[in-house]
């Protein structure tokens, strides 16, 4: 079997389908709920507004919740990792509320959104991210960033002149805030690191 | 901390069918400079952080080869993809994400309709609309316009569109200040009087945008070396630079400027 992208209707999925192909992980787009059963992993990208991501997600939040307690690999990209957070300050919807938190604005000493490459700070060793240092750049663009409640799930942050969660774990629930399909051979990297995971 | 971005631009003449890349002086006197998805391959293998397509054809009948050129280039190419040129519509932009691009670039229609900003912003988020400003520097401002001290004495500075052919009497700094409050994730500026020269880019026209958005700007139209990378980034709130000729001719690599870059204690990625 291969790896689910959940294609709910927002954005852009063409970069995160094209990087999968490029890793050999026999993609799959599916577009709806029935079809989610039986993936090695599931990758829930997200882009635009928080409500927009939740609404068009949420038929998809049983199926979902299901590969999780099964113990399916899922890795959650942008806004799609702060879905799997309790509620975020730009729309009413709730999220997922699979990590217990908030997702906050950047707030207006910086330059919102942050947009464009910033390293991590490695907080946990995880699995996904074998093989990054430091001295990586990933790709960032966001306006709202997570805060989760237990700061254990933090798997590395990032400076943007206050310091921001990166990328987050528990169990097989995985996120980042940055790009990976779009940070060159250090995110097809962490790519390849949750393919192996989901392929184990 | 975040790094500044260097980003190739590809300008694509795309009536021959794989689209070529061509660079104009003052987007005159046009010359040829190799296959796009080639040469974006090339740029992202020396570390470019972003690739730019401005398609100066923007005729309908040649979108086919637009979108081949971004399909091709996203199989290779893992880092973003912005395109412009010739988008009118929120449907003209789905369709350029489907081939694989991460951002749109918008200029002619957003000063003849600007809430393609708003739309485009609403649909796919602010970060993937990138306003487009071509400004030509002007003598005797009047009280309407936002004047700023230059080299040549206080000036203010007029919108172009439709590729540098047209003018709008629209002030280029009142338009970005503009932009960011309709939805823009990012101003690409670009100097009319700079572009092509090897001058330098235009560092009080950079600084009093990037002095009145809160979005990132990103500095275009005069790079001719590194050197004028580096007086951007240390004069100006600029978030990226973007440059053409100074790549395409292998004047220098993307490489090669970023460690000069790095060297005199510029932050990018290496």
């Amino acid at each position: 079997m291969t790896i689910a992208v959940v294609d709910y209707g927002v954005g852009n999925l063409f970069s995160i389908y094209n990087a999968l192909e490029r890793i050999e992980a026999q993609p799959e787009l599916v577009t709806e709920p029935e079809g989610l059963a039986g993936y090695e992993g599931v990758v829930v990208p997200g882009v635009g507004s928080f409500g927009r991501c939740m609404r068009r997600l949420s038929r998809f939040e049983g199926v979902l919740s299901e590969a999780l307690d099964e113990g399916t690999p899922i890795l959650g990209i942008c806004v799609g990792m702060q879905v799997l957070f309790d509620r975020s300050e730009e729309s009413p919807e709730e999220g997922l509320g699979w990590i217990s938190g908030d997702v906050i604005r950047l707030p207006n000493s910086v330059l919102v959104p942050q947009m464009g490459w910033n390293t991590l700070s490695i907080k946990k060793e995880v699995e996904i991210l074998e093989g990054i240092g430091e001295e990586d750049f990933f790709y960032f663009v966001h306006s709202y960033h997570c805060v989760p409640k237990d700061r254990s799930v933090l798997a590395a942050t990032t400076d943007y002149g206050l310091e921001l969660a990166a990328a987050v774990s528990r169990d097989n629930l995985f996120a980042v805030q940055f790009h990976p399909e779009k940070s060159g051979q250090k995110g097809l990297k962490i790519l390849e690191n949750f393919v192996r995971l989901a392929r184990c | 901390m975040l790094a500044r971005r260097i980003i190739p631009c590809l300008d694509c003449d795309l009536a021959v069918p794989q689209g070529r890349v061509v660079k104009g002086i003052e987007f005159k006197q046009i010359r040829y400079a190799g296959v796009p998805w080639e040469l974006a391959t090339r740029y992202y293998e020396e570390g470019a952080d972003e690739i730019t397509f401005l398609d100066i054809t923007a005729s309908s009948d040649r979108r086919d080869t637009m979108f081949n050129v971004i399909r091709t280039t996203a199989k290779n190419v893992f880092v973003p993809l912005a395109v412009g040129g010739g988008i009118k519509s929120v449907d003209d932009v789905r369709s350029v994400f489907k081939a694989g691009a991460d951002k749109v670039t918008v200029n002619t229609t957003a000063l003849k309709r600007p809430e393609i900003i708003t739309e485009i912003a609403d649909e796919y988020g602010s970060q993937a609309c990138v306003v487009a400003i071509d400004a030509k520097r002007r003598d005797a401002p009047g009280e309407d316009r936002i004047s700023i001290p230059t080299p040549q004495g206080d000036s203010w500075f007029e919108c172009s569109f439709y590729g540098g052919r047209e003018f709008t009497g629209v002030d280029a700094i009142a338009w970005a200040m503009k932009a960011e409050e309709l939805g823009a994730g990012e101003i690409l500026l670009t100097s009319m009087d700079r572009d092509g020269t090897y001058d330098g880019f235009d560092l009080p026209l950079t600084d009093a945008i990037c002095k009145r958005v809160r979005i990132p700007v990103i500095a275009s139209g005069g790079c001719g070396n590194a050197e004028h990378i580096f007086e951007v980034f240390s004069k100006t709130g600029a978030s990226a630079a973007l440059a053409a000729s100074i790549f395409h001719y292998n004047e220098w690599g993307v490489d090669e400027v970023k460690s000069y870059l790095a060297e005199k204690g510029i932050h990018v990625r290496i």
